[in-house]
């Protein structure tokens, strides 16, 4: 019995052909799908309709979160829990405080850009349908993929694959699950 | 990192010092650097090398095993030089780190595009160099077990750290220095983990670069996240950089001994760190480039524009040297002026005179673009820096300590074996993580440096 099909797959050679057949495909109705390539294509956001990323935000989140943390451990030490009295100066020196808050805000944005990237990507995953192609292994060298995966309601085996012929691939492949 | 352009003009420059070497694409770039891990195996070089320095990594653990049982009285650090080698050799790897950032941040965020191969490797170098830099200070505790006590976490002793102290701002800056840096760089691993994942020709190095790449495969929406990401590190590793050497500085300047209570310290600080470690990484970029014939990613226009830098950096230093002159004699105080002569004049005057010659006057050999051609004479121009930069830490803490206010309290400062060989230790130690990186892990990235090349001609790159 055959397997369930995770999509089918067309290999293009350069990014301008795999931009164009992204832009084809989202334009003929296709959402389901995802385009693979070795390095950065900012057009390729733009052709696939790809959100700006939240990463931004949640860095943010952490920032603030290690500023307020950081200062206030700080404040806590120095005026509440370990007050010492140094010729009289106040408690809440907070212009001392300042490279440790900076310090702390830091480290919380960054452990959060790293620990977001790893989530909105859901990563860790070692095993992914898209592997099963062999060629695909060329994805992280020099060539370029476009998938159209089974689950998109615009989806036909045959009718799919007669679109993706009209883009002049190099080859196309089903991807199984 | 650049995006590639579809409209525009090939990105790469053409013309005598192209920053990637003609006749590439992305096959050819990616087969060339995965090969050094994969396909090069055990050259001579590497095996003779990675000995050696190992063997210094031996004589380094020896001593540290010895100044543990014995305790910091086998250095040479007394009263009144309680800062020997340990701040003055923290100090020099803090300053060598911090090119790596340097590279991989600022020169990002400036869309340089001649950062493009060298910041992997620059990135790798500010790690090792920020874990040499970690053991002065653990070791100088005195009982490094004890060192956590550093952190502040609820004890038993009911005792906090002083937040007021630069000494406990140093802990902070070092520490999310490190991490941030680690993160920065494993980020910029993971295209080039999953490029070595599909080339590994044997089922183990398939799964463990397969593990490291946590599952990559070049999706547009996982590169939509990516890019963002690597921009928003390069953010904030740039303020951060610039923070973690001026908190070094402040190690010093917040003291009031006379050289060491200066405003301009900071700045003065982050260049010399610049300086030093744009010297680090020519030294070793120029025996990389040979031995694994990589002329074609680290070309001259690299060495050219690392050679400007460090003269642009290195005049900014010597504005130090002088500004520290002139403060000493323009304030007027006895103390600030005495430091100077004897800086100058004083038995450690030769450290003095000759850190002037490293730091100040052959490096402006660099201003001819004939010496910055010159390869040999560039990688001995950039040791006699790393040399000048350590003697100006010498310069910085001994000079000061020795000779402070009362004369009764003079003394002087003399290292021991044990401060020479925990310091070439450390250097070995460096230079052998180094080996082991050059031999693990695409020493370039990969990916970036096909943001870089021109685009495929339709249907080619066969």
């Amino acid at each position: 019995m055959r397997k369930p099909l995770y999509g089918l797959m067309a290999e293009f050679a350069t990014p301008d052909q795999l931009v164009h057949a992204a832009e084809t495909a989202h334009h003929e109705g296709y959402r389901k799908m995802d385009a693979y390539s070795p390095l950065p294509i900012e057009e390729l956001h733009h052709a696939m309709h790809i959100p700006n990323s939240p990463l931004p935000r949640f860095v943010l989140a952490g920032g603030i979160l290690g500023c307020i943390g950081g200062f206030g451990l700080l404040y806590w030490i120095s005026a509440i829990a370990y007050p010492l009295n140094v010729g009289g100066r106040p408690y809440n020196s907070w212009p001392a405080f300042i490279p440790i808050t900076f310090e702390t805000t830091v480290l919380l944005a960054g452990l959060t850009t790293l620990a977001t990237l790893v989530f909105l990507c859901g990563f860790p995953m070692p095993y992914h349908p898209v592997f099963n192609v062999p060629r695909f292994k060329l994805a992280s060298r020099d060539r370029f993929f476009l998938c159209i995966e089974a689950e998109d309601p615009k989806f036909d085996l045959k009718r799919t694959r007669q679109f993706l012929e009209t883009l002049h691939p190099h080859e196309i492949s089903e991807v199984e699950t | 990192m650049e995006k590639v352009d579809t409209t525009a003009a090939p990105a790469v420059q053409t013309g005598p010092d192209p920053v990637v070497g003609p006749g590439h694409n992305y096959a050819t770039v990616t087969d060339k650097i995965a090969a050094v891990p994969l396909e090069v195996g055990w050259p001579r070089f590497w095996i003779v090398g990675f000995t050696i320095t190992f063997g210094i990594v031996m004589m380094f653990l020896a001593t540290v095993a010895w100044l543990v049982l014995r305790g910091v009285g086998i250095w040479g650090i007394n009263i009144p030089v309680g800062w020997g080698f340990d701040i003055i050799n923290f100090v020099w790897w803090i300053g060598i780190g911090h090119a790596g950032t340097l590279i991989s941040a600022i020169l990002l965020l400036l869309k340089q595009q001649w950062r493009m191969s060298i910041s992997r490797f620059a990135e790798a170098m500010t790690l090792f160099a920020v874990a040499c830099a970690f053991m002065y200070p653990t070791f100088h505790t005195g009982r490094p077990w004890l060192a956590y006590w550093l952190l502040p976490y609820p004890n038993t002793m009911s005792m906090w750290p002083q937040p007021r102290s630069p000494l406990l701002w140093d802990v902070f800056a070092v520490s999310t220095y490190g991490t941030i840096s680690l993160v920065f760089w494993y980020v910029g691993l993971i295209p080039d983990l999953a490029t070595m994942r599909d080339k590994a020709k044997n089922k183990i190095t398939q799964i463990l670069y397969g593990m490291l790449a946590l599952g990559w495969r070049g999706s547009a929406r996982h590169w939509n996240h990516y890019e963002i990401a690597s921009l928003v590190l390069a953010g904030m590793s740039t303020p951060l950089v610039l923070s973690v050497h001026t908190v070094v500085s402040f190690d010093f300047a917040v003291g009031l001994i006379p050289g060491w209570h200066a405003t301009i310290f900071p700045p003065y600080f982050v260049a010399g760190a610049i300086y030093s470690g744009f010297a680090m990484v020519l030294t070793l970029a120029i025996p990389l480039r040979h031995w694994y014939k990589m002329q074609d990613f680290i070309t001259m226009k690299h060495i050219d524009n690392m050679c400007k830098v460090m003269l642009a950096t290195g005049l900014i230093v010597a504005y130090g040297y002088f500004m520290e002159a002139f403060m000493a004699w323009y304030s007027g105080n006895l103390w600030e002026m005495f430091m100077f002569k004897n800086r100058t004049t004083g038995p450690y005057g030769w450290a003095y005179w000759s850190l002037i010659l490293f730091n100040v006057t052959i490096p402006q050999v660099l201003w001819s673009k004939k010496a910055r051609a010159n390869v040999p004479l560039v990688f001995v121009v950039s040791l006699v820096i790393n040399i000048g930069m350590w003697l100006e830490r010498f310069v910085i803490i001994v000079t000061s300590l020795h000779r402070d206010f009362l004369p009764s309290s003079w003394g002087m400062y003399y290292p021991t074996k044990y401060d020479w060989s925990m310091y070439i230790g450390t250097i070995g130690l460096f230079l052998c993580l180094m080996y082991v990186f050059v031999r693990l892990l695409p020493a370039i990235s990969i990916f970036e440096v096909r943001t870089i090349l021109p685009k495929p001609e339709k249907g080619g790159s066969h």
